[in-house]
């Protein structure tokens, strides 16, 4: 039975006259207000927040949490988003007090277990991306695109070229053009063949003396590898330019395949997705970002660096592009990136990304018979199909699919995305589910198939609510109580 | 294989399934040369035990604000957390959920959201707030970048130079490569002098930013600033910090166009600096320019009231080269702490918390100002923090003292503002007893051959000094 009450807001379940916090009493000799702060700063009333008691905030919340999905609770097989499991023990070691309750600007000597834990990180992905050097500031995978393009135009200015574009594959996440335009770069597209590779001609075509910077996702955002990424980066590296890794699907090759050493110059990683940090409802990320050895003077500042023993932040960086981030970066998530590191251990990695992509072909081996994958009968740590079939034969859309699995008690996959792919579908168990959940998982697609479609139109059933109304919310915006 | 679920059996029936006859073909995609060939030189794995004793050698190597009593402050605050906060925010339905991308899973989220953004707004005074950025500093960058999207200019901003200095250094990375000249405007007395800012904003400026409090914890003439800016054309942006507007005036009552803060204060641990909440809000009118994720209320297929993300075409995935921002994350569960922090406190719990931060902060610069070494920088008003010169113009050893008496006695300004390499800032929270205080004032008037740990122990309000280990092992 559900809670009616769970769904109020707390602007309705507000009561004049309760409360939860109280102040301790001012230990100080009080002063009226009006001799420490002039009159014009003081504002004449509180502001107008709701008023609970400690137990009301608690039910509150505690029945909002039950109307989430979760990876805790469910399967959450959303591609490109990598939800695996997020480890307990990472949560309480990175809440010792010692790692939590340490202010930013205590002086070195009062951080050195941090500093050496940050500094381990560095070069923990330095060696898992081949590229030496580290910069952990970025708050998130998109800042650290646009971090690492910053770097990249200030490589060109020192070098005194004029390079003012970034080439982008059509099938890259919509990130890479965005933070190529807030970089103050100009976006060029580059054709994909219809295996999601590259079209290395069209490529070739682009790479003139202002192409600055060419964005791939490798293993790309169909699942596949692209083979030819060799010879994409030596045609870039032969007209001048700078190739950056889309680091979102580094869990396939963890330990088997290195972008520094396939000749990648830039990257970034997904600490959230690729080492288990958790997801939040959306936040926080992180987007520490690796590079090569040329374009280490131009990372942002600080960085951890080591002198014998002692670790220290090294301000002293006069060709850094600055900053992108206020303090360190974020720092709880790369202590749980160290945790999970340190859990694992050089076989360990490898073995993640062996069952990420045996899981994701197992899943594929179920499914490509009912739903379609248009790469083909192999894939790395996720695959995308097509229910464009289903849609020309049954009248069951993507969506309908996706919405159908809810009441089935599983996330949504991805839908729509690649764009390149008509009624796409991009599934991504991740290494942390077991071959029964997999099994499960192919069953109620299977048997979402044979559904009649007008029931799927509607779908989902059995969830708080059925479809919303998003032309409404977006025509006639309520953004606030 | 510690978080890994299938079994050597199930692994070697997957294979089957699949027609492989080992993990290894399934690479086969990779070619020979793409292939490291070798294992990666990484430590080796830990046990739960291991990996625990070690993290706890790493953090006892810290010292923790619970071992020295802080007066840090610079944007990142020791605030009370209430319980409450994180035995809701550690809910496994919150902390390990995505993105509310398919509403009819993720209401909860969506409703935290919203709740966030109605609190936000009526906290700053605002139409609007986003479900959040990642951090005070980005979201004073993606301000002025909103900025010069209103405005159509992108010839100038005109900055103040008591805005944190990060978040200057930040605005300068964002516009260097835009071509956008940004303009700071000195601030010798601790806040902007009118004039000077005035001249500085010219026809061609798309913002004019401050901070309330600022940097130095002072205030400034925020109406009067506003109102320059706003006859130039410019859009009015101020960087705030949330927990002063308990008492402090709302941004939206003397005319703030954007609000930023960092959001860390309320109910976010220091966490050596983030993950830390961005918060944004601005006129109604801007709303299709602001960034980030949005949540609105709506109503499902069967007229229940419900809530989704919105007005998305705003976004990289949708826009892709024409999105008005890259950012495609939020701080969800900071946002989400905000929320439940916020719920607790209340309006008479909000306005008694800054009135204890004035008042705290009023009794220690008087305190600590009582002494011959130590003068107030400024004269200007303040909420929590404040600038001391040491007439000594010995800020390093000043530190020292208080760090042997078990403080962390205040940031040295030198590395921003060498003219102000003889201060220290000092913040004084809610946390701060009168006990604290008044033995942070002893130990910087201490004389410096004069050892202050005795004088500590003498008196329960100071947790273990972290000099007394090293001085027992010595």
């Amino acid at each position: 039975m559900r809670n009616q009450q769970a769904t109020q807001t707390l602007f309705e379940l507000s009561k004049p006259g309760r409360r939860a916090a109280v102040m301790p009493a001012c230990d100080v000799p009080v002063r009226p207000l009006g001799e420490l702060v002039p009159a014009a700063h003081l504002a004449a009333a509180a502001p107008e927040l709701p008023e609970l008691a400690e137990f009301d905030v608690i039910r509150h919340f505690t029945n909002l949490s039950t109307l989430n999905m979760s990876v805790d609770t469910h399967c959450y097989p959303l591609g490109s988003c990598t939800m695996k499991y997020n480890p307990k023990r990472n949560e309480r070691l990175a809440s010792l007090p010692g790692m939590l309750d340490v202010h930013p600007y205590q002086p070195d000597d009062t951080v050195q277990g941090l500093l050496e834990l940050l500094y381990s990180v560095q070069q923990m992905l330095a060696e898992i991306s081949g590229l030496p050097a580290v910069s952990l500031q970025p708050a998130a995978g998109a800042q650290g695109e646009m971090t690492a393009l910053m770097v990249a135009a200030a490589h060109f200015r020192a070098l005194g070229q004029e390079r003012t574009r970034v080439l982008v594959p059509d099938t890259a996440h919509g990130t890479n053009p965005a933070s190529a335009a807030v970089a103050g770069f100009e976006t060029v597209g580059v054709r994909s063949h219809a295996s999601g590779f590259v079209d290395l001609d069209d490529l070739q075509s682009k790479l003139d003396a202002q192409a600055a910077v060419f964005m791939i996702t490798n293993p790309n955002t169909l699942g596949m590898f692209d083979r030819q990424i060799r010879r994409a980066c030596d045609l870039v590296h032969a007209a001048g330019g700078l190739v950056y890794l889309d680091g979102a699907n580094m869990n396939a090759i963890l330990g088997i395949s290195r972008p520094g050493d396939v000749g990648a110059d830039m990257m970034h990683f997904n600490p959230h997705k690729t080492f288990s940090g958790p997801h939040g409802g959306g936040g926080p990320g992180a987007g520490p970002i690796a590079v090569a050895a040329k374009l280490e003077p131009f990372l942002p500042s600080p960085v951890v660096a080591r002198q014998g023993e002692r670790y220290r932040l090294d301000f002293d960086r006069p060709q850094s592009i600055g900053r992108v981030r206020t303090f360190f970066g974020q720092v709880g998530v790369l202590v749980r990136t160290y945790c999970y590191l340190r859990t694992y251990g050089p076989e360990g990695l490898r073995q993640v990304s062996e069952n990420a992509v045996l899981n994701a072909n197992y899943l594929l081996s179920r499914l490509k018979d009912v739903l379609p994958v248009p790469q083909g009968d192999r894939c790395m740590h996720e695959f995308v199909a097509t229910a464009s079939t289903a849609k020309a034969e049954k009248d069951i859309s993507a969506m309908d699919i996706a919405k159908r699995l809810l009441d089935y008690g599983f996330h949504a996959p991805t839908i729509y995305f690649p764009l390149t792919v008509r009624e796409a579908m991009m599934i991504e168990p991740t290494e942390t589910e077991s071959k029964e959940t997999l099994d499960a998982l192919a069953d109620a697609i299977i048997k979402i198939l044979d559904e009649p479609a007008d029931l799927l139109h509607e779908a989902p059933h059995s969830t708080v609510m059925s479809r919303a109304d998003e032309v409404r919310a977006a025509r006639k915006p309520v953004l606030c109580a | 294989m510690s978080y890994i679920l299938n079994t050597t059996a199930e692994q070697q029936a997957m294979l089957a399934a699949i027609g492989a006859k080992s993990i290894d073909e399934l690479f086969a995609m990779i070619p020979a040369d793409c292939q490291l060939n070798r294992p990666l030189d990484l430590p080796p794995a830990l046990t739960e035990q291991e990996l625990t004793a070690h993290m706890q050698q790493l953090a006892g190597r810290n010292v923790s604000c619970q071992q020295s009593v802080c007066f840090l402050g610079g944007g990142s605050y020791d605030h009370f957390i209430p319980a409450a906060v994180d035995a809701l925010a550690s809910r496994g339905e919150f902390f390990t959920s995505y993105t509310p991308y398919q509403p009819e899973v993720s209401q909860g989220n969506l409703q935290v959201f919203f709740e966030y953004q109605s609190l936000i707004t009526r906290l700053t005074g605002m139409d609007v707030s986003n479900a959040s950025l990642y951090d005070g500093g980005s979201a004073a960058a993606e301000a002025v970048l909103m900025s010069l999207a209103v405005t159509g200019r992108s010839g100038r901003v005109v900055v103040a130079g008591s805005v944190h200095p990060e978040y200057r250094q930040i605005l300068a990375t964002y516009l260097r490569d835009l071509g956008v000249e940004l303009v700071t405007v000195a601030t010798p007395n601790g806040t902007v002098s009118l004039d000077q800012l005035t001249a500085a904003i010219t026809p061609e400026t798309a913002c004019v930013l401050v901070q309330q409090p600022n940097f130095f914890g002072c205030l400034e003439e925020v109406e009067a600033i506003g109102r320059a800016a706003k006859a130039a054309g410019a859009v009015f942006a101020v960087a705030v910090d949330p927990l002063s507007l308990g008492v402090l005036n709302r941004p939206g009552s003397y005319g703030a166009d954007i609000v930023v803060a960092e959001g860390q204060s309320l109910g976010n641990p220091l966490a050596f600096g983030g993950p830390y909440l961005g918060i944004i809000a601005c006129r109604e009118d801007f709303v299709r320019r602001l960034p980030g994720r949005i949540a609105g209320q709506t109503v499902d297929r069967l007229g229940r009231r419900c809530w989704v993300l919105t007005l998305q075409t705003r976004e990289q995935h949708i826009r892709r080269e024409k999105a008005t921002s890259n950012i495609c994350t939020n701080q969800g569960l900071f946002a989400l702490r905000a929320t439940i922090y916020l719920s607790l406190m209340g309006p008479q719990g909000l306005r008694e918390l800054g009135e204890l931060c004035l008042q705290k902060a009023a009794y220690a610069k008087q305190t600590l100002t009582a002494g011959r070494r130590l003068q107030p920088a400024f004269d200007a008003p303040v909420f929590k923090e404040f600038v001391l010169r040491d007439t000594e113009n010995n800020v390093e050893q000043l530190l020292a003292q208080a760090a042997d008496a078990g403080f962390f006695g205040g940031l040295p300004l030198g590395r921003w503002y060498p003219e102000l390499s003889d201060c220290v800032l000092v913040a004084v929270t809610e946390k701060r007893t009168r006990c604290e205080i008044d033995r942070l004032a002893a130990a910087f008037h201490a004389s410096g051959a004069q050892k202050t740990t005795g004088v500590a122990s003498a008196d329960n309000c100071i947790p273990t000094p972290h000099g007394a280990t090293r001085t027992a092992h010595a």
